[in-house]
């Protein structure tokens, strides 16, 4: 039995009056790939930023390796609202911030590429590695840390290299070429040597035969480092290739889930997203 | 303190916080639609009093006041186009460190060209009547500050909420690119904003000087940072969030400074920008903005 | 480039060594032109101590504190206060009286510089809970307010037997030699220096690209702004206490806003992001402060005599505060440093264009 690595409970998300996320609940198994696909709009990239701590839900919980890390009741007129109507309102606030989340063994990636701009590939990485470095700022700036600091830099070059960016190292990183930017980013959320892999849109703006590549390589990270992955993704070959299991949102709401087989065939599917595609 | 005393002070209070108000309403406009703390305000205002000086030297008050708001207004939206603008795509620090360099210039140029000494502020008889209700005594600028103060900010939430141009305000402060596609010219909507912060600056200026009754090059400074302190306690990008924010602490101020603590009333302003950042950091009547990511 | 490391250690040691030579014959050969420049390279060393701790902040975390001036007073007062000897004190403080407290209490120079700093630090802890917690944005305002309030305060009456209120001190020993002075500004540049090099420099510099995405890689924002606004803060009140045994006498009016905006004037033209560039802009800044005080003296040129009056300096600076941002906004050095290959580069580069021509 696989134990439960990141587990979704009731979360909703409401900015103003628009309920971005509306009552998602969905479980991610450890070394599974699992993907979270919906037009464009469902709010998957919202329910990404609960999970990583960038929003706290106006209801639910998130919790990862059985221990709640996110959790949130609605306050003032929305309890009014809440009470009653929807599962699971909790009791007590816990939000983890971006960086805490980060620690406990999650790193994502961002849909619109972020990297640290103006700083070499190299850096970038390196950065990643700050948060496990045991030094204090006195040890860090007299280098009494400086086998650490070397380990991080051969970590950082193994990195680089499984990711095929050796070569490019030493480059500023914006002056990639996007699919690099993209393997870099996740090069960088490797190096906080994370348990579970947020992907947002990895393989936006990938042409096919990039796109097969990336998915080769998102299974080959996924051995070599035991991570549990979950992906947001457009490209429907893309996600029924990789992913154990799917799960399908619109508006929001949570409308299908199940391997890749199962969402192939779903009807609600079909006609809530796969029609929409039709049109793009 | 009897009953009359503290009418007095509240009055004085109020008067001053209708000015505070009037410049808290210019920072609070630019930052919303600029993300910018417009340093330069508190100067513009500055020297919209060295305008007054001048220009009441060879004019009647009547047709100096619009005068001197017409020179204010070119000083603010010419900051606008000269410091501003052509650095619209630049980094956030850059165009602060411009707003700090446009606000340096100003003082600089005013000591430079008028000495750092106070000059008197020109009275403007009519604003200076004086009338008496029993026992207590004030004039008619204490009375009319507060007043116009809010008249003013009705008539601008009138043209923000129901003009073209204020809906074109309110959707650059949302999306400025989005407000580009959509047509909107930002740059003349942009200008506009410094338009309606100077004009009232330059409002705020009459009517404070004529109670302060002297001018120096750096009488904007502190006025300014008090203002935008108003404007962060009301909830920046609120504008009756700033006219609270200004009454609030123009009151405060008056109260501190009958009290015998006027050291401390410079120092209270900062404390509040303190205790409002860790108690309400939206201000009273602002919302929490969420970054996209 | 790793080839040329030795030649480079080689040619920095050689520049140290010219340098201190330099030094040493202005103090041999004691004409009174000699101090003068002397003065004018020791103000320089001190404001780049101050130019690098704004630029540690502002240049490579991203944040934007106007409060040196404030920092820097408290540093000199602090500095000042421990270092005038205890039996000139009562001559200093001859209209109130010495708090009897602090008559007794002495120190020399440097640890009273550190206590300097440790008190603007703890200052700038203080004020970076609330901010840095939540607006960042503010910092420049609040650190604003601050510098003002803290003028106010060293000069008011309640302060007068400590501070001396608006008499200031003086009596503060000077440094000893002029080795001093550039050798405790080497210390403190350094330090910043090998903190900026460290992994907690690549942190305060991903904070300054992308907060959100640093955030994401496990970098505790709050943790790393206070850091670095602590530090920054902590070597402007060292570079304060330098300014005090520096100038020998001080008092409230040296720490105007006007000073705050020198020290960026500074940082924006040696380009924001660079430590040498600092320095560089510190020496250019502080000598044209000299050279250019033919600028507030009354001239007979025909055009000129009507301009050249006293405060046309600072409008000069102020303007060129400006242009630097406007049409020159890297500066002297961008985000790069100073290296001894740039130098050659430098040339070569012009050498390839008249060889071309």
């Amino acid at each position: 039995m696989s134990q439960n690595v990141l587990k979704v409970e009731d979360v909703t998300m409401q900015f103003g009056g628009v309920v971005a996320v509306n009552n998602l609940s969905m479980e991610v198994n450890e070394g599974e790939i699992v993907a979270l696909i919906g037009p464009n709009g469902a709010g998957k990239t919202t329910a990404f930023n609960v999970i990583s701590g960038v929003y706290a839900p106006t209801n639910g919980r998130v919790s990862f390796m059985d221990k709640p890390m996110v959790e949130n009741h609605p306050k003032g007129k929305m309890r009014r609202i809440y009470h009653g109507e929807k599962d699971g309102v909790y009791k007590q606030s816990i939000s983890k911030t971006p960086d805490q989340i980060t620690k406990l063994g999650i790193a994502r990636t961002f849909q619109n590429i972020r990297l640290f701009k103006s700083l070499t590939v190299f850096d970038n990485v390196l950065i990643a590695t700050h948060m496990r470095s045991k030094a204090n700022v006195f040890s860090a700036a007299f280098r009494t840390n400086a086998a650490e600091e070397k380990a991080n830099r051969q970590k950082t070059s193994r990195l680089l290299e499984m990711v095929g960016l050796s070569d490019e190292q030493g480059e500023i990183s914006t002056s990639l070429p996007y699919g690099k930017q993209r393997r870099l980013e996740i090069a960088r959320a490797l190096a906080t040597e994370p348990k579970l892999l947020l992907l947002d849109e990895p393989a936006a703006g990938m042409n096919p035969q990039e796109t097969l590549e990336l998915a080769q390589f998102i299974c080959q990270i996924k051995k070599d480092f035991q991570l549990t992955i979950l992906v947001i993704e457009h490209h429907m070959d893309f996600v029924m290739e990789i992913s154990d299991r799917i799960y399908v949102l619109d508006f929001g709401k949570l409308i299908a889930q199940g391997t890749p087989d199962e969402i192939q065939s779903n009807p609600h599917v079909i006609s809530a997203y796969l029609g929409v595609q039709d049109d793009e | 303190m009897t009953a009359s005393v503290l009418i007095q002070h509240f009055l004085t209070g109020i008067s001053l916080g209708g000015a505070y108000a009037l410049i808290a309403v210019g920072y609070t406009m630019v930052y919303g639609i600029l993300r910018l703390i417009n340093f330069a305000h508190g100067d513009i205002f500055m020297m919209s009093g060295y305008f007054m000086i001048f220009i009441m030297a060879t004019f009647p008050w009547f047709l100096s006041i619009p005068v001197v708001l017409a020179f204010t207004v070119l000083l603010g939206v010419g900051i606008e186009k000269v410091a501003y603008a052509p650095l619209r795509s630049a980094p956030r620090m850059s165009v602060m460190i411009s707003a700090i360099g446009v606000s340096y210039l100003l003082q600089n140029l005013a000591t430079y060209l008028f000495t750092a000494i106070p000059r008197a502020y020109p009275e403007i008889p009519i604003l200076k009547k004086i009338f008496h209700f029993g026992e207590i005594t004030t004039s008619l600028v204490t009375i009319l500050t507060p007043v116009l103060t809010i008249v003013l900010v009705i008539l601008l939430m009138q043209l923000i909420n129901h003009t073209k141009i204020g809906m074109a305000m309110r959707a650059v402060s949302k999306d400025t690119e989005a407000s580009r596609l959509m047509g909107i010219k930002v740059n003349t909507t942009i200008s506009m904003t410094f338009v309606l912060g100077s004009l009232l600056a330059g409002v705020g200026s009459i009517l404070y000087f004529t109670d302060r009754m002297t001018v120096y090059p750096y009488s904007g400074s502190l006025p300014g940072l008090k203002c935008f302190v108003a404007a962060v306690l009301g909830g920046i990008g609120s504008i009756p969030g700033a006219v609270i924010g200004g009454f609030i602490i123009g009151i405060c101020e008056t109260f501190l400074v009958a009290m015998g603590y006027s050291m401390f009333s410079d120092a209270f302003t900062f404390l509040l920008l303190i205790v409002i950042l860790l108690v309400r950091p939206t201000g009273l009547f602002g919302e929490a903005a969420t970054d996209k990511v | 480039m790793k080839k040329h490391t030795g030649r480079d250690l080689v040619l920095s040691l050689l520049l140290a060594a010219a340098f201190a030579a330099l030094l040493y014959y202005f103090q041999y050969d004691k004409a009174a032109s000699h101090n003068y420049a002397v003065s004018i390279l020791e103000r320089s060393a001190i404001y780049a101590v101050v130019a690098v701790s704004m630029n540690l902040l502002n240049g490579f975390t991203g944040l934007f504190s106007l409060g040196q001036a404030g920092f820097m007073a408290l540093g000199a007062y602090t500095t000042a206060i421990l270092t005038i000897p205890t039996h000139v004190r009562q001559s200093v403080y001859y209209m109130n009286g010495i708090e009897p407290w602090l008559e007794k209490i002495h120190l020399p120079m440097v640890p009273a510089m550190i206590v300097g700093g440790l008190i603007a630090a703890g200052f700038a802890a203080l004020i970076g809970i609330p901010v840095l917690r939540l607006k960042s944005d503010y910092l420049a305002i609040a650190t604003l307010g601050f510098a003002e309030i803290i003028r106010a305060l060293l000069a008011s009456r309640p302060m007068d037997r400590i501070t001396n209120g608006s008499y200031g001190l003086n009596n503060i020993p000077g440094f000893k030699s002029i080795y001093q002075v550039f050798g405790i500004a080497a210390v403190c540049i350094a330090l910043m220096v090998l903190l900026i090099n460290s992994s907690y420099g690549r942190a305060f510099k991903a904070i300054r690209e992308d907060d959100v995405a640093a955030e994401a890689m496990g970098i505790n924002l709050f943790r790393h702004k206070e850091l670095s606004f602590v530090i920054s803060s902590f070597f402007t009140g060292v570079g304060g206490g330098m300014l005090a045994v520096y100038m020998r006498s001080i008092d409230t009016k040296t720490f105007q806003v006007a000073l705050t905006y020198n020290i960026l004037l500074i940082v924006v033209l040696g380009g924001i992001g660079s430590v040498t560039g600092s320095i560089i802009g510190s020496l250019l800044i502080n000598g044209g402060q000299e050279w250019l005080r033919f600028l507030d003296e009354p001239t007979t040129v025909p055009v000129l005599s009507s301009l050249f009056k006293p405060g046309f300096r600072m409008v000069v600076y102020s303007l060129l505060l400006m242009i630097v941002v406007l049409f020159w906004r890297s500066g002297i050095m961008g985000t790069k440093e100073f290296t001894w290959d740039g130098l050659f580069g430098l040339f070569s580069r012009k050498k390839k264009k008249t060889g071309g021509a």
